[in-house]
C-alpha cells in the first residue's frame, strides 16, 4: 500500500481534547512528583552560600547527629561510585557535588539522606561549610576580560564534533565563540547612506515549572532505574551510562506527565546525583526540589546584543553586524549550542547581503543558564526587532512597509547561506498587519493615558541534526499501541502523536494508546526540546505507522483477504495464528539532512530542517504619571505549518505569549554580589490571571512544511519570539521613549519619560 | 518536632482519623496517609494554588494549612468531584474548552472555580479574575480557563 493510495481518516486538523484530559481534571494524572518507592530515602541538598570560593572545610558532625539522618554525602563519597563525576550536554564541566570550589550561590555541596524529608532538611541546614572567597564575575561583558576565571580549563564533551577544538583552553570565560561572515560588511558600511547602532539587554529569568525538578533513583542488581521529570529520557540514559561506565541497557529512565518543562528539565539535572546517592545508600533515593531551589538549578540567559545596520537610500538594509553575549552562568549546560544554533539567526528574518555575526557563550558566577522556550532566540528578536523599528522611525518609514521591503522570502539565502523554504515570513507579517488594522487610524488615548501599537516578527531554526525513533504495535484484536519517547509536558504531544499514527493507519486517534517514555520500552529520541518533537518524532511515528500498515496489508494478502474486502484485522490475525495471537510491529526512524557550518565562515547550505516564524502585535496604554504599561491587546500570528490539532496549537501560542509577557514586563532574577534576592514566587512574580491582556488572540497562517508529518512543524516556542519587542515598539509609539533593557517595569518607563522630559530621576 | 496527635475529620464524605505531627501540612497528610495526589505542593508559600482543597467548603492552600487544624472539619479534594464516575460540570467545561496544558495546577483551578460558582452563579470577568488570582498556571491557559468558568456557569444555571 503506497502513501498515494491511502484514504485520510480525518485525524489531521482535528481539535481533539487532550487524550489525558480526564486524568488531568480529576487529579489522577501521573507525575513523578507523586512517586514513592518502598524503602525510599529523601535527599536534601546543602547549597553554596558564596558565588565563587574554595571549599576549606565541610563539618557535618552536627547534622549527622540528628536522629533519623541516614547519611551525609559529599563529593568525596560521590567519587567512590562515579570515578569522574562531571556531566553536561556540551561540556563535562558540572560536578555532581561541588569539588574543591563552588562557582555560584546555590550550587550543591553536600546531601543529607533521611527517611523523613523534614529531618533531611533540618540536617542539611546544620551542615557547616567554610569557604575562602575567590574573585567573582557576574556580568557577561565584564566576564569577557575578567581576572576572575570561572573554570580553569574548558572541558567540552565529545558529543559535538564542532566543540572539540575548545578542549584544553584556559584562562578564559568564553565557553564558545561562534562567528559567521557572508558578503563584505566593511564595504557595505563604507557605502551606506545611513548607519544605525544600538545595544540591547535581557535579564536572567527562570522557567518556573509548577512541578519542581524531581528525580528518584533505584540502584539494584547491577542496574539502575531512574524515575525523573525529564524532557530527555534517552539523553539521561546515555549520560548516566557514561558516568557509570555501564552499557545503556543497565540504565532505565522512566518519566510520566511533566508539570511543565519549558527547557528546565532537559539533559541531566538531578539524575546523576540521585543515582550516586542510591548507589551509596543501596536504597531508592528521591530528590525533590523546592520552588526556591529551582532558581539555583537552571535559568534563561541574560544577554547583551550590540547590533549595527547599514541602510541605503531606498530603505534597504545592506549590511548588519551582530555581537551577541549570552551570560551562561557557572556551568555551560546547553549554552554553547544556544550561542551557535540561535546565534546564526541574529540578523533576523531579513534579506541582508552582507552580514557578520559574533556570538559568545560566557561563564559567570551566576546560577547556570540553559534553554528556555526559544533557545536564545527571544533574546535576539528583542534586539533586532527593537533595532528594526528604531531604523524605520529614524527614516520616517512605516514599520510594516520597512519590514516588508527587507523581508527574507522563500528562495532567498538566510545569513548562513541556507536557502529559505517553507517559511511563511511574509504571510505572518501580512496577517499581523491585517489583524491590527495597521492601515487604519488608531485611538491614541487621552490625558495621562497614552496609547500606542507596535509589532515585531522573529524566526528560529530547528536544532539539527537530531534523531527520533518510534514503534507501533498492532495487537491481535486490532488495537494499537504507540511507543515513542516524546515527553508530554503540557504541549499535547501524546494527543498529536496519536493523531499522526491514527491518520497513517486509517483509524481514530482515540483508538491509539500512547505509552509513557521508558527507555526500556520506548526507542531512542533525542529529546523533547526546541519544538523539535512534532516534526522529528511526528515523522518517525508516521513512518512506524506506515510500516505497520504495510505489514497489515501483507497479512491480509497472506490470509487471502481480497483487496477492498472489509475483513476485521482481528479476523486476519485469527486466520494466520489460529487464535487471538501475534503482534505486528512497525518501526520508524527519522533524521533529517543537515550540513554543519563551515568552521571559518559559519556558512552552510543546510542549517536546519525547518523554520519557525512568529509575529506579535501589541496595543498598549501607558500611564504617564506612573509609567505603568497595560497591554490592551496581544496578537500572535505564527507559521506552524499545517496544524495537526488546531485547538492545541492555539493554546500553545497564547500560552507562550503569556509566559513571554512575564519575561517582558516583570520577571527578573535580581542579584546583589551574586546573591539572588528573590528566589520565591512571593518576590519573583510570574503572570497570573490578572496579568492577562484584555484581548489575546492567536492565528496560524495557511502553510505547509513539505518535509513535516502531514505538513506540520513545531510550534511550542513560536509564540514567545516577538512579544517583547512588539511591546517596546508600542510603548515608543505611545509615549516616544525607547526601552532597551528587559524587563519593562513601570519604573523603567517612568524613568525614561522623565529623562525624555529633561528631568532625570536620580539612580538608586 | 514534638508529639503527634490524633485528629478526626470528614474526608470526601467519609469519617476518617489520622495521627499527625504538629508541623505536618494538610497537603502532606492527604498525599502520604490517604494517597490523594490531586493537591500538589509547588511554591510552598500559598501563592500558586496548586495545593488548593476545600475545608468546610472554603478553598485553602493546603501547603500552609496545618493538618492538625482540620480536626472536626470537612475536607473535600478534587478526587471527590467525580467520585461516582461522572465528571463535575466544572471538570467537563475545563476539558471542552482546553483549559489546561500540563495539568499540574488544574485541580486547584477546578476547586477554586467550584467555590466561585457556589457563591456567584453568574460571575463577571472581574469576578473570575478576582477568584482565580491566587491560582497560577505557568502554561498560560488563562484565556481558556476564563472560557471554562463561563461555560460551567452557563450550564449550572441551565442557561
Amino acid at each position: 500500500m503506497s502513501d498515494a493510495t491511502r484514504v485520510s481518516s480525518g485525524q489531521i486538523g482535528r481539535s481533539l481534547p487532550r487524550v489525558e484530559a480526564r486524568a488531568k481534571v480529576t487529579g489522577a494524572a501521573e507525575y513523578i512528583h507523586n512517586l514513592r518507592l518502598p524503602g525510599m530515602l529523601y535527599g536534601k541538598i546543602c547549597r553554596s552560600t558564596v558565588p565563587h570560593g574554595r571549599i576549606l572545610r565541610i563539618d557535618a558532625s552536627a547534622a549527622a547527629a540528628i536522629p533519623g539522618v541516614h547519611r551525609i554525602v559529599t563529593a568525596e563519597d560521590i567519587r567512590t561510585v562515579i570515578a569522574e563525576p562531571y556531566y553536561g550536554p556540551a561540556f563535562h564541566d558540572q560536578p555532581i557535588l561541588a569539588e574543591g570550589k563552588v562557582r555560584h550561590v546555590g550550587e550543591p555541596v553536600a546531601v543529607v539522606l533521611a527517611t523523613d524529608p523534614h529531618i533531611a532538611e533540618e540536617a542539611a541546614q546544620a551542615i557547616v561549610v567554610e569557604y575562602a572567597p575567590l574573585p567573582a564575575v557576574f556580568d557577561e561583558i565584564e566576564a569577557m576580560n575578567s581576572a576572575a576565571i570561572v573554570h580553569d580549563i574548558l572541558k567540552p564533551a565529545g558529543t559535538f564534533p564542532d566543540l572539540k577544538h575548545l578542549a584544553g583552553r584556559s584562562g578564559t570565560n568564553v565557553a564558545l565563540d561562534f562567528h559567521l561572515r557572508r558578503g563584505d560588511t566593511e564595504r557595505a558600511f563604507a557605502a551606506a547612506e545611513h548607519i544605525f547602532e544600538h545595544s540591547f539587554r535581557t535579564q536572567q529569568v527562570m522557567h518556573t515549572p509548577l512541578e519542581p525538578h524531581v528525580s528518584l533513583a533505584d540502584a539494584a542488581d547491577g542496574g539502575v532505574t531512574i524515575h525523573s521529570a525529564t524532557q530527555t529520557p534517552s539523553f539521561v540514559r546515555i549520560e548516566i551510562a557514561r558516568l557509570l561506565g555501564w552499557p545503556e541497557n543497565r540504565v532505565r529512565v522512566k518519566t510520566a506527565f511533566l508539570g511543565g518543562g519549558f527547557g528546565a528539565k532537559v539533559y541531566v539535572k538531578l539524575e546523576a546525583l540521585a543515582v550516586a546517592l542510591s548507589l551509596l545508600a543501596r536504597r531508592p533515593v528521591k530528590l525533590a526540589l523546592t520552588m526556591e531551589e529551582q532558581f539555583f538549578t537552571i535559568s534563561k540567559h541574560a544577554s547583551t546584543f550590540r547590533i549595527k545596520s547599514a541602510v541605503d537610500g531606498h530603505g534597504h538594509i545592506t549590511a548588519r553586524q551582530c555581537q551577541v553575549f549570552y551570560n551562561g552562568g557557572a556551568y555551560a549546560d546547553i549554552g554553547p549550542r544556544v550561542a551557535q544554533k540561535s546565534g546564526f539567526t541574529a540578523t533576523g528574518p531579513y534579506d541582508i547581503p552582507n552580514v557578520a555575526i559574533d556570538s559568545y557563550e560566557i561563564y559567570t558566577n551566576r546560577p547556570p543558564a540553559g534553554a528556555l522556550r526559544g533557545f536564545g532566540v527571544p533574546q535576539l528578536v528583542w534586539a533586532y526587532e527593537s533595532h528594526t523599528d528604531l531604523i524605520a522611525r529614524a527614516l520616517g518609514r512605516d514599520p510594516v512597509e520597512f519590514r516588508r521591503r527587507n523581508l527574507l522570502r522563500d528562495g532567498a539565502p538566510q545569513a548562513t547561506g541556507t536557502v529559505m523554504r517553507d517559511a511563511a515570513i511574509s504571510a505572518v507579517l501580512d496577517r499581523l498587519a491585517a489583524r491590527l488594522a495597521w492601515d487604519q487610524p488608531f485611538d491614541r488615548g487621552a490625558g495621562t493615558l497614552k496609547r500606542g501599537r507596535g509589532l515585531a516578527i522573529g524566526f528560529k531554526a530547528s536544532i539539527s541534526p537530531t534523531t527520533s525513533v518510534a514503534t507501533v504495535a498492532i495487537a491481535a484484536d486490532g488495537s494499537c499501541i504507540l511507543y515513542c519517547g516524546t515527553v508530554d509536558m503540557g504541549q499535547g504531544s501524546t494527543t498529536a502523536m496519536a493523531q499522526i499514527a491514527a491518520e497513517a493507519l486509517g483509524i481514530e486517534a482515540e483508538a491509539v494508546r500512547v505509552v509513557a517514555p521508558d527507555t526500556d520500552v520506548t526507542p531512542y529520541d533525542m529529546g523533547t526540546l526546541g519544538s523539535r518533537s512534532l516534526f522529528h518524532m511526528g515523522n518517525a511515528v508516521r513512518l512506524a505507522a506506515q510500516d505497520a500498515r504495510d505489514k497489515l496489508a501483507a497479512l491480509a494478502a497472506e490470509t487471502g483477504v481480497p483487496p477492498g474486502a472489509n475483513l476485521p484485522i482481528s479476523e486476519q490475525f485469527r486466520r494466520k495464528y489460529g487464535m487471538q495471537a501475534g503482534t505486528i510491529v512497525g518501526a520508524g526512524s527519522y533524521i533529517p539532512a543537515y550540513a554543519p557550518p563551515d568552521s571559518a565562515t559559519g556558512l552552510t547550505p543546510n542549517a536546519t530542517p525547518f523554520w519557525m516564524v512568529g509575529g506579535a502585535g501589541a496595543e498598549v496604554e501607558i500611564d504617564t504619571e506612573t509609567g505603568r504599561v497595560r497591554v490592551l491587546r496581544l496578537v500572535n500570528v505564527a507559521d506552524a505549518g499545517t496544524p495537526i490539532n488546531p485547538g492545541i496549537v492555539e493554546t500553545q501560542l497564547t500560552g507562550a505569549a503569556i509566559m513571554q509577557l512575564g519575561f517582558t514586563l516583570f520577571e527578573e532574577m535580581q542579584f546583589t554580589d551574586g546573591q539572588l534576592r528573590n528566589p520565591s514566587l512571593a518576590e519573583y512574580k510570574i503572570p497570573g490571571i490578572r496579568d492577562m491582556p484584555d484581548r489575546i488572540e492567536a492565528e496560524t497562517v495557511d502553510s505547509a512544511q513539505q518535509s513535516g508529518p502531514y505538513g506540520a512543524k513545531g510550534v511550542g516556542e513560536t509564540g514567545t519570539f516577538a512579544v517583547s519587542p512588539a511591546i517596546a515598539n508600542a510603548i515608543e509609539d505611545a509615549v516616544g521613549v525607547r526601552i532597551s533593557e528587559l524587563p519593562i517595569t513601570a519604573e523603567a518607563v517612568y524613568r525614561a519619560l522623565r529623562r525624555a522630559a529633561g528631568d532625570q530621576l536620580e539612580d538608586l | 518536632m514534638t508529639a503527634p496527635r490524633t485528629i478526626h475529620f470528614t474526608l470526601n464524605g467519609a469519617a476518617v482519623a489520622a495521627t499527625v505531627m504538629p508541623h505536618q501540612s494538610l497537603v502532606e497528610l492527604l498525599r502520604e496517609r490517604f494517597d490523594l495526589f490531586g493537591a500538589r505542593e509547588s511554591c510552598g508559600q500559598g501563592l500558586c494554588g496548586c495545593c488548593t482543597v476545600l475545608v468546610d467548603g472554603r478553598a485553602v492552600s493546603s501547603c500552609l494549612y496545618l493538618a492538625a487544624f482540620v480536626d472536626g472539619a470537612g475536607v473535600t479534594t478534587v478526587e471527590h468531584l467525580a467520585a461516582d464516575g461522572d465528571l463535575d460540570p466544572v471538570q467537563e467545561a475545563f476539558i471542552e474548552t482546553g483549559a489546561f496544558q500540563c495539568g499540574f495546577c488544574t485541580p486547584g483551578f477546578v476547586l477554586m472555580t467550584k467555590q466561585l460558582l457556589d457563591e456567584i452563579p453568574d460571575p463577571s470577568d472581574d469576578d473570575i479574575r478576582h477568584y482565580l488570582s491566587g491560582n497560577l498556571c505557568r502554561c498560560g491557559a488563562y484565556p481558556e480557563i476564563v472560557a471554562a468558568v463561563k461555560l460551567a456557569a452557563r450550564r449550572q444555571r441551565g442557561a
